[in-house]
């Protein structure tokens, strides 16, 4: 899995693409803690558009997300998620504590 | 009609690189049925988690790299049930009604969200558990699937 970054001031936008399951989420929560860590971003941005399969693995990549931006004083998004991914989103009602918003990575924003 | 139409029986290792691979069988093995892709994204998504289910807890405590296996057997009854069994021969579930309920999770670390069961049941039409402590966890899982099912609807 890549993981494509966008860091503007203190914003951070990341992209996921592919499957979230439980042996890829180890590699992708390493990651992307990894840019969290290096950028303590104020608004964190988690585009999952890219994401074509998700199960509760996923689940708790996001919410562990959520935890750790909290915890360094940042707010957390979520961004473009598909029907699927939404689906299992709100299953755990994520959709309610984690906003959503649209963005696009361009080299404009 | 005969009952049972068609059926497979496979065991690998319960390795997490195998979740994947379980996802991708029982979509190539319910195809035959015409499913719709709502309904192909719902059983994988269900097998994908007993699965991970058996990869993450049933051998939590088993030296012996052999004795990790996960079994799937699946079948089409009636032309348009699929029935899917995924079972280990690992430490069991002392609590099912316990493992059942949302969000709780048998595992304390490693951000598992303990939403796996609900998953399963929330994507079948039907999600049974059979388990004995020692000896391991069968979970059947029966959906309706394909356009047949759809018709009568």
């Amino acid at each position: 899995m890549d993981l494509t970054t966008l860091v503007k001031d203190d914003k951070m936008i990341i992209y996921l693409s592919g499957e979230i399951d439980h042996h890829t989420s180890r590699e992708i929560r390493d990651g992307v803690d990894r840019l969290i860590i290096t950028h303590r971003p104020k608004a964190f941005i988690l585009d999952l558009s890219g994401v074509d399969f998700m199960d509760s693995s996923g689940l708790g990549l996001v919410l562990g997300r959520f935890r750790k931006i909290k915890e360094l004083g940042g707010e957390m998004y979520i961004a473009n998620a598909g029907d699927r991914t939404m689906k299992i989103l709100k299953m755990a009602g994520v959709d309610k504590i984690i906003k959503s918003v649209e963005c696009r990575i361009t080299n404009q924003e | 009609m005969n009952r049972y139409n068609n059926q497979f029986k496979i065991t690998f290792p319960a390795k997490s690189a195998n979740e994947a691979f379980s996802r991708s069988l029982i979509s190539a093995f319910s195809t035959q049925l015409d499913p719709t892709i709502e309904e192909l994204c719902d059983i994988k998504t269900a097998v994908s988690e007993a699965v991970t289910n058996c990869i993450v807890h049933a051998y939590a405590k088993e030296t012996d790299e052999r004795k990790k296996t996960v079994s799937i057997t699946a079948y089409i009854e009636y032309d348009n049930l699929l029935t899917v069994k995924i079972s280990d021969r690992g430490c069991g579930i002392d609590d099912i009604e316990k493992a059942l309920q949302p969000m709780y999770s048998g595992s304390g670390s490693d951000e598992r969200s303990g939403m796996g069961f609900s998953i399963m049941g929330c994507f079948t039409d039907k999600l049974s558990v059979k388990s004995k402590p020692g000896k391991g966890t069968t979970v059947t899982l029966k959906k309706y699937i394909g356009k047949q099912h759809a018709a009568k609807k």
